[in-house]
């Protein structure tokens, strides 16, 4: 039976392959997409013919197309992704020293999108047509309309302005604080691996408002998917069955049909993480959050290629990486993988 | 709504008054039936009137300044209150509609002519082009979607235009997806074979037998996707890309709300940012609608 299960696994490890390599064609496409002369344009306006051949074979934009690539590929491997004109430091370490924060705020809002989406969803479900039903539909449809940076700027309001509850949108860490000695490179991890307890509580609560604004925005499907897959699951005969036998309502509910009802969630997670991840985007520049979504806004008002090219490869291989992570989920959680064969 | 006229043509020459009627009966039976679509499709007409009209009815000139009236809130005078350079927000709302939808609208019929064509051709033919337009639907489908649209966007330059690229670029798997399985189910239904044993050509075939069975389906899609894209080009805008100040658009004026919002100046960025918000509303909403009105099986 687990025999089967690796089998699936690996045969899943191997799919990524075809995307990877589309997402690395696309991104070189990208780059080779810039309207007129990259290298009159990485020039800058002061340029001569002569600067700009320089640049071009720097740049390697003299060769071939596929020679192009097959540099491009072998720069990927080693991890060069170029340098970034507005730092002026390698695009993969600025991308690298800000993922974390990013990462940090996309595990907050999973949390808690989860944390509310579930329970919302199962209860609606077990209630059909009561008040938390209409609650659920509500927040449903509410929730795939508003704009994550409406969202944010409306809590902002609320709880900073009028409230005073939350810290201003100002980063991560209030500048009174030292950020934690990196482990993780997660601030509110990191402080409670060093036992600073204040600093896990300042960073803590810059953390609450911007997951929250982008777990709100990815409530909504996982929300609907889980009522919808809990009314067919409840409806099953093995349900019904488990119920005539008198086994507890807990049992009936959590073991039996969740755990069935829990896979067409799990695949909708695939879709959540395209949102969020680009949702990020636009929660980091409210909040003033500086991960790679903020990087990559300055580097596209200043038309720094190179590190949004960076970004946008980054994020790819993100989402590849997440969604192999959730199928290897699903095969380990489906308790008919391994029964058939 | 646009989208009857074409149902109307699908079946055989008979039937069609027949058919027509019966959906017309039954798009008032589902808005009778459910209130919530009969306000969707209300506040529908609201935007579209307002975003044929909105300069008509804007009390002031959306792009007039006067400094002397700036960062006024809401009153009897300027309904939606002033911002930053004394312009009447309640205007530039209204007469942001037009941009709005006629970006988003732009970018779906791309993505609905392009997406609908590509999965029709992977449909019907099957073997190598369903395998080429699958590969290309799963590469676009390997980005987080915005991101993606942000790299376009990047790459092609910052204009307009290129939003409207984008956002139907990132659109066009959807349409494919349900083109090619609405195809592919009806590719040897009897009166598809039918048509081709009578000697039509095959693009004869897909254009007047296959497509219109094929369009309710994706009409749906439209629907659905609409207040999507109005919300990812608001989006590009919001982080300032594309359409540039002064411009009135919901996006960027949330954007140049949102630095004085800290100070409690909220009416700038709420009222365009409910403005977007009531609309992709809207479409969700009628989608739903829609939906029922297409497959009475799918109802929630």
């Amino acid at each position: 039976m687990s025999g089967s299960r690796l089998a699936i696994v690996g045969h899943r490890l191997l799919q990524a392959v075809p995307s990877i390599i589309g997402i690395i064609v696309v991104t070189f496409l990208l780059t080779r997409a810039l309207p007129g002369d990259p290298a009159a344009y990485f020039a800058g306006p002061a340029a001569n013919e002569e600067s700009i051949a320089q640049i071009r074979a720097q740049l390697g934009l003299d060769k071939s197309l596929p020679e192009q690539f097959w540099v491009y590929v072998v720069d990927l491997v080693d991890g060069d992704l170029g340098t970034s004109l507005t730092t002026g430091q390698e695009v993969t370490d600025d991308i690298l020293r800000r993922l974390p924060a990013s990462l940090e705020l996309t595990l907050a809002a999973l949390i808690f999108s989860i944390g509310v989406a579930l329970p919302l969803g199962i209860m609606a479900a077990l209630r059909e047509n009561s008040w938390i039903d209409h609650l659920c539909r509500v927040v449903v449809t509410a929730g795939v309309s508003l704009p994550t940076f409406f969202t944010g700027l409306f809590l902002l309001y609320i709880f900073y302005y009028l409230l005073g509850l939350a810290p201003a949108p100002l980063g991560r860490l209030n500048i009174l604080y030292l950020s934690p000695e990196p482990v993780t490179g997660l601030y509110t991890i990191d402080a409670l691996i060093a036992g600073d307890f204040d600093t896990f509580w300042a960073s803590f609560t810059q953390l609450i408002l911007p997951s929250i604004t982008l777990g709100l925005f990815s409530l909504a499907p996982v929300a609907r998917m889980t009522r919808a897959a809990m009314l067919q699951v409840l409806g099953g005969e093995f349900v019904r069955t488990a119920r005539a036998a008198g086994l507890s309502r807990r049992t009936v509910v959590i073991t039996y049909a969740l755990r069935n009802a829990i896979l067409p969630v799990i695949t909708t997670l695939g879709m959540v993480f395209s949102f969020m991840l680009g949702a990020n985007v636009l929660v980091e520049k409210v909040f003033a959050w500086p991960g790679i979504g903020s990087y990559a806004i300055e580097a596209l008002i200043a038309s720094d290629y190179a590190a949004v090219q960076g970004f946008v490869l980054t994020m790819a291989i993100l989402f590849v990486i997440l969604n192999l992570f959730i199928d290897i989920i699903y095969t380990l959680v489906d308790p008919r993988v391994g029964i058939d064969s | 709504m646009s989208a009857l006229p074409p149902t109307k043509d699908t079946t055989p020459t008979g039937g069609r008054q027949r058919s027509a009627k019966v959906f017309w009966s039954q798009l008032v039976y589902i808005a009778t039936g459910n209130p919530v679509t009969l306000i969707a499709f209300s506040l529908f007409l609201m935007i579209v009137i307002i975003a044929i009209f909105g300069p008509v009815l804007a009390p002031y000139d959306p792009l007039a300044s006067n400094a002397s009236n700036a960062l006024q809130p809401p009153s009897w005078d300027h309904w939606f209150g002033t911002d930053n350079v004394g312009r009447d927000v309640f205007s530039r709302v209204l007469v942001a509609t037009r941009l709005d939808l006629l970006i988003s609208i732009t970018a779906v019929a791309i993505s609905f002519v392009v997406g609908g064509f590509l999965g029709m051709l992977a449909g019907y033919y099957g073997s190598w082009w369903d395998r080429l337009v699958g590969r290309m639907v799963d590469t676009i489908m390997a980005f987080p979607l915005f991101v993606l649209a942000m790299g376009i966007v990047a790459a092609a330059g910052n204009t307009v235009e290129n939003i409207v690229y984008a956002t139907a670029i990132i659109n066009v798997p959807f349409y494919a997806r349900v083109a090619r399985a609405e195809v592919n189910v009806r590719r040897n239904a009897g009166y598809v074979l039918a048509a081709k044993l009578a000697g039509n050509s095959d693009i004869r075939v897909m254009a007047l037998h296959v497509f219109p069975n094929a369009l309710p389906p994706m009409m749906v899609q439209v629907s659905l996707n609409m207040g999507w894209a109005i919300l990812n080009a608001a989006g590009l805008s919001f982080i300032g890309l594309g359409v540039q100040p002064p411009t009135a658009e919901w996006g960027i004026m949330v954007a140049e709300g949102a630095n004085y919002i800290v100070s409690g100046e909220w009416w700038m960025a709420i009222f365009p940012g409910a403005a977007l918000m009531l609309a992709v509303f809207t479409f969700n909403l009628m989608g739903d609608g829609l939906r029922d009105l297409v497959d009475p099986q799918r109802r929630t």
